[in-house]
């Protein structure tokens, strides 16, 4: 086994970008609030310090010109890493993401890539309400020509933002606001977290549960563990990638435990679990034992009052009974 | 009361010109006028499928700025682009065989007439969005800053697309970080089919630039000679550090918005008096012959080479092959 250290999410993207950097003098990091803040959760803290504030840029509020600048830049020859303070504010600059950023290689019949990072803190933390909470995930698996991941714990979050940055695609990296000061072991060797690869997390042989980001931890890790009292297996999946969505994982684990269930943070309607549902319908539905069970945030935008923010939140308890009744 | 924007004039009389760079900027402007008319008649005749934008009438501007610029300087262009890539030195072939959809396209085909790009010479693509292409010009102005070369780069734009909230956050943002950009506006007075003085709050774009705190000209955009005196002197400012620019190039529209635009929003006079009066490449043909510095017979020489690398271009697209339908599944991801 590989030695390990145990660290937060938020130091493991540092030492992601830090090991990139110092690796491929065309990586740079541009956002807001990034050099005196050190990014609005502390993601960027000590960067400039090494890499100078060049290579480490605060922007003027400007998220449009933040992404068309990366994929300028990354056309230029350059390898960027734009920050979206919060992912909510992607929608700023949906023509950038949707037009530029995924079209460009693409409808340039290959002339050039567009090896850029998206970093997009996203998720319910601190009542942040309706335009600092969102989930949205589902709207960019829907778009082709760029890579979508979010990982659940530290060590992934490395591995996957050196493997988002070594990517020659544009890939969009969602982390959880709530995962920032989470800890956990992240390996001390040079290692990759493999995009398009998800993981299971635990094996089981009843149900398999497919999770990702911070609800994997706070909602999908408890039901697992409540269920496994009354004798019920849960397989769990991190999915880790959105886009391009790793079906083999997916269909292996429902070979095996003939039920399926997704639990996302994100609005339940049109969400990532209705793709990961339709997969398994198409190519597996032989195989299930019970309907295919999907969580998520209910239609309504994020409310602020405490009360509304926890109505809005998964509970685990109501996950494990519709659970029972799969069987 | 603001201030204006400085307008150029061409103060250098044209009998000090090289003469090589005289017939660089004739082949260049008759290149782009007779690859367009090919185009037009092509598209007319359902050859080219999609929306065509020409640049007829706007020849000047393309070809007065990208004489002063070197295939590692980048160019950002629009929807209304070939102009911009046929001056940036793109290949005729490749890209008159993108228009028509083959696979020898420079684009494979993929991207067609409103999505063309070669970066073998530094064209960063044409944009079907207006108003797309400032911000990643801004962005191949930092990498450059960021290496420390010396590569300008220049996005072209309409007075229309001057109205999006991306000319802001870009011009912003150059001013801001002293990037190497130039912004080039080419009012040719009609944002499709809106005249630019209903939809623009200033008369001249290039007075926008003062909110930047960056210099901004306005120069004749069917005098070649203007535009490209003026783009000498504003480039080699860049080049050495002197931070972005606006540059408005006054022009006209000579065809509709795209190949089939009724064009109920204007009289044919309007249209037929600044084509008799102020087309580019008449006004540079009566300034050289009249200077004696070119003869009739020069410009027809140069006319007819032009005339027959566009019929080779229109042979090598015509006789491309079509892509094959499974190429639809390539270049999405590397």
């Amino acid at each position: 086994m590989a030695e390990t250290k145990n660290i937060t999410f938020s130091q493991a993207t540092l030492e992601a970008m830090q090991e990139e950097m110092a690796r491929d003098d065309r990586v740079f990091v541009m956002g807001e609030d990034i050099v005196r803040q050190g990014g609005i959760f502390g993601q960027f803290r000590g960067l400039p310090d090494s890499f100078g504030t060049e290579r480490v840029r605060d922007t003027p509020i400007t998220e449009t010109a933040i992404i068309g600048a990366a994929v300028g830049a990354a056309l230029a020859g350059m390898r960027p890493i734009a920050d979206m303070h919060f992912a909510d504010f992607m929608m700023v600059c949906g023509d950038e993401i949707y037009n530029q950023m995924a079209k460009v290689h693409y409808m340039f019949g290959g002339q050039k890539t567009v090896p850029m990072v998206l970093r997009a803190p996203d998720g319910l933390i601190n009542q942040a309400a309706a335009q600092h909470s969102q989930s949205l995930e589902a709207i960019f698996q829907h778009i082709p020509g760029l890579k979508v991941v979010a990982p659940s714990n530290p060590a992934d979050a490395k591995g996957l933002l050196k493997s988002a940055i070594r990517d020659d695609n544009p890939v969009i990296y969602f982390e959880h606001k709530a995962l920032f000061n989470t800890k956990g072991d992240v390996p001390t060797d040079d290692y990759l977290t493999p995009i398009g690869k998800a993981k299971v997390v635990s094996e089981g042989s009843d149900v398999t549960m497919v999770s990702y980001s911070n609800c994997l931890q706070t909602v999908a890790k408890p039901v697992v563990e409540m269920a496994s009292k009354e004798g019920i297996s849960i397989e769990l999946v991190d999915l880790r990638t959105i886009s391009p969505i790793d079906k083999d994982t997916i269909l292996e684990s429902v070979a095996k435990t003939s039920r399926l269930v997704i639990v996302h943070e994100a609005v339940k309607q049109g969400g990532v679990g209705g793709e990961i549902s339709a997969i398994v319908a198409e190519e597996a539905i032989d195989l299930l034992d019970a309907p295919i069970l999907r969580f998520g945030a209910p239609f309504t935008p994020v409310a602020f009052a405490r009360p509304l923010e926890q109505e809005y939140r998964l509970k685990p308890q109501a996950i494990l009974e519709a659970i029972r009744k799969m069987f | 009361m603001c201030a204006k924007a400085i307008r150029k004039e061409p103060l250098v009389p044209v009998t000090a010109y090289d003469r090589d760079l005289l017939v660089e900027l004739y082949r260049k402007m008759v290149s782009i006028r007779l690859f367009e008319q090919k185009v037009e008649h092509h598209f007319l005749a359902g050859d080219i499928p999609g929306f065509v934008h020409l640049y007829i009438g706007e020849e000047g501007i393309a070809t007065g700025v990208m004489a002063n610029m070197t295939k590692e300087d980048y160019i950002e262009s629009t929807h209304r682009g070939h102009g911009h890539t046929v001056a940036k030195g793109a290949d005729l072939n490749r890209m008159m065989a993108e228009i028509f959809g083959k696979r020898t396209g420079c684009c494979k085909g993929k991207g067609g007439s409103m999505h063309i790009a070669d970066f073998s010479v530094g064209m960063l693509g044409a944009n079907g969005i207006v108003g797309g292409g400032y911000t990643l010009a801004v962005g191949a102005g930092l990498a450059s800053k960021l290496r420390g070369d010396d590569r300008v780069s220049a996005v072209f734009f309409g007075d229309g697309a001057s109205n999006r909230g991306t000319f802001h956050e870009a011009l912003n943002m150059a001013a801001v970080w002293n990037l190497p950009v130039l912004f080039v506006c080419e009012n040719n007075q009609w944002a499709s089919t809106t005249p630019t003085n209903t939809a623009n709050s200033v008369e001249d774009v290039a007075d926008r630039a003062q909110g930047y705190g960056i210099p901004g000209y306005i120069v004749d955009g069917n005098d070649v000679f203007a535009v490209y005196e003026a783009a000498k002197e504003i480039i080699q400012s860049i080049r050495s550090g002197g931070g972005p620019v606006l540059l408005e190039c006054k022009t006209y529209r000579i065809k509709g918005h795209f190949v089939g635009d009724p064009e109920k929003y204007r009289t044919k006079e309007e249209v037929q008096n600044m084509q008799q009066t102020n087309d580019p490449i008449t006004r540079f043909e009566a300034k050289v012959t009249e200077a004696g510095v070119m003869t009739d017979q020069e410009l027809e020489e140069i006319h007819r080479q032009v005339e027959a690398a566009i019929e080779d271009a229109v042979r090598f697209a015509l006789e491309s092959p079509e892509p094959d339908p499974s190429e639809l599944y390539e270049d999405l991801y590397v």
